[in-house]
């Protein structure tokens, strides 16, 4: 396996968002980016995958308001991402009414804490930035 | 090897019961299977072929064997969720062509609403990719939902479309007096009906509830000397579908494959079909199924399934006559044992006779387990009355 730390691909990941990075992995065979972390690729088979910064770069592929009481956290949004790399992961959109979350917003990642580990939200980019 | 002619659906029955609040699992299996095996008119003692999913108690054939006190020389514990006993009927079809077996009962069993366990999570959490999804709250009904956002952002579907589904079941269950519900609904109900998770609303979700079913297949040899009408196992098909490594795609399923596959098998078309029971975990797997199996191009499910065609003796293509999971029963959160069971009855003449399909020789009944959107499996197969 090619520039393959030597700990699982689901601890590296992890491990590369605690330090603030977001990495995924890409084929150095194929060329095609993987998500979630394995130990080889999904599209050609080969197990050459190597980690790669993100460019933070994605859009609402769907997303739905899962309505909850304000006693049990309140509505949250649940969103399937399209990264600019060309996967799509779940994860969430911050920083916008989930009411008003639509397809095709563009948006730019980032990390927050959430309950005691790092993990990767999106943000609606504003025109112009 | 082609299954058509060489397996029959003999017997079939349904738990009545919608609430297992003193009843076991174990009992619900054993009840089922009792009950199926009367209705076909075959002794335990002859059952060679013990077919079950991951709702039977304790580790897989194993315990039911022991508990029901079965010796079969041929086990088969696919899971699939759901879908599973979809599958089942074509593994046990197969297994009886092969001579693996000649009388395969097949069981399901469960009681979510009873134990206090109700499912909105996502079903097999340790699943090696649930780990980068839980960070995210997922529950069952939001990957549906963002199914149905994406179908009406591709295709233009509205919700009220979507509530035909449930229009149409609810109309077949109030002649079922078993049904969980058996009001009469309207669109208007639906779509005014509280939201879980948009654009999905509490009644574009099926019913929790307790119960289970059963069937039991035999070779053509037994199928004669039986007494009850015979239906044919005439094409099965299955399929997985996935998120293919951050590829998923939300606006078809594994439908398209395991459809293909049975209809191939049994050298039908959709337009051949005279009823479908349709996994209806929520209306909108509905419309997607319909589509991926053929019954309406990609994109028109919302068109097919409105102003009533999916109710009987309206529309076009009658399904779920018995309410299927919106209206009458999803018991263990597995949808689809009843499906076959209504497919069975249909076949028979054996339906309500407000909802019977006249004539009915051939029907379709499918199922989707697991996950839409994410990780599922379906299982389609075609039977006919002979």
């Amino acid at each position: 396996m090619t520039a393959t730390p030597d700990i699982g691909p689901d601890a590296y990941f992890q491990q590369q968002l605690e330090a603030g990075r977001i990495q995924i992995q890409k084929c150095d065979s194929c060329g095609a980016h993987v998500f979630a972390p394995r130990t080889f690729c999904k599209s050609c088979g080969k197990d050459a995958l190597s980690w790669v910064d993100i460019s933070g770069k994605g859009e609402v592929y769907s997303n739905t308001t899962v309505r909850k009481k304000p006693e049990d956290g309140g509505d949250y949004c649940f969103a399937l991402i399209d990264l600019a790399e060309g996967v799509r992961m779940i994860s969430t959109v911050v920083g916008t009414d989930p009411h008003d979350v639509r397809i095709g917003m563009p948006l730019r990642a980032e990390i927050e804490d959430h309950k005691g580990a790092k993990r990767i939200v999106f943000r609606v980019e504003e025109a112009g930035r | 090897m082609n299954i058509r002619g060489k397996a029959y659906i003999a017997g079939a029955f349904e738990h009545p019961t919608r609430n297992a609040v003193d009843i076991s699992l174990g009992q619900i299996h054993a009840d089922v299977a009792r009950g199926a095996l009367a209705d076909a008119g075959i002794d335990k003692k002859d059952v060679d072929g013990y077919f079950c999913a991951g709702d039977s108690p304790g580790l897989g054939p194993l315990s039911m064997a022991e508990y029901l006190g079965l010796n079969p020389r041929h086990i088969d514990t696919t899971d699939t969720g759901g879908s599973a006993y979809l599958l089942a009927v074509g593994h046990a079809a197969r297994a009886i062509a092969d001579g693996k077996c000649n009388v395969a009962l097949i069981t399901l069993g469960g009681r979510p609403k009873a134990s206090g366990r109700l499912s909105v999570g996502v079903p097999a959490s340790n699943a090696p990719e649930v780990e980068f999804e839980v960070p995210y709250k997922p529950m069952l009904a939001a990957m549906y939902a963002m199914v149905a956002r994406r179908h009406m952002h591709e295709f233009g579907t509205t919700s009220e479309q979507l509530a035909w589904v449930k229009v149409a079941a609810s109309h077949h269950a109030q002649h079922n007096p078993h049904a969980v519900l058996r009001d009469v609904v309207t669109v208007d109900d639906v779509v005014s009906s509280p939201m879980v998770a948009d654009p999905l609303h509490r009644l574009d979700c099926c019913v929790v509830s307790d119960g289970g079913g059963a069937l039991v297949l035999v070779n053509p040899e037994i199928a004669k000397s039986l007494s009850r009408p015979k239906i044919a196992v005439r094409g099965a098909g299955e399929a997985l579908g996935h998120a293919n490594g951050g590829k998923v795609r939300l606006t078809s399923s594994a439908a398209v494959h395991s459809g293909a596959a049975a209809f191939e098998e049994a050298g039908v078309r959709p337009s051949d079909i005279d009823y479908a029971s349709i996994y209806d975990s929520f209306t909108i797997s509905v419309v997607l199924a319909l589509e991926d199996l053929g019954f309406c191009e990609k994109g028109k499910g919302g068109a097919f399934v409105a102003d009533g065609n999916l109710i009987s003796g309206v529309g076009k293509l009658p399904f779920n006559t018995d309410g299927g999971g919106l209206c009458n029963n999803h018991p263990g959160n597995r949808g689809g044992m009843t499906k076959i069971i209504e497919a069975v009855r249909q076949l028979r003449g054996e339906a309500h006779p407000a909802v019977q399909v006249a004539d009915c020789s051939l029907a379709l009944a499918h199922g989707t387990g697991g996950t839409l959107g994410s990780r599922h499996g379906c299982g389609t197969v075609v039977l006919e009355r002979e």
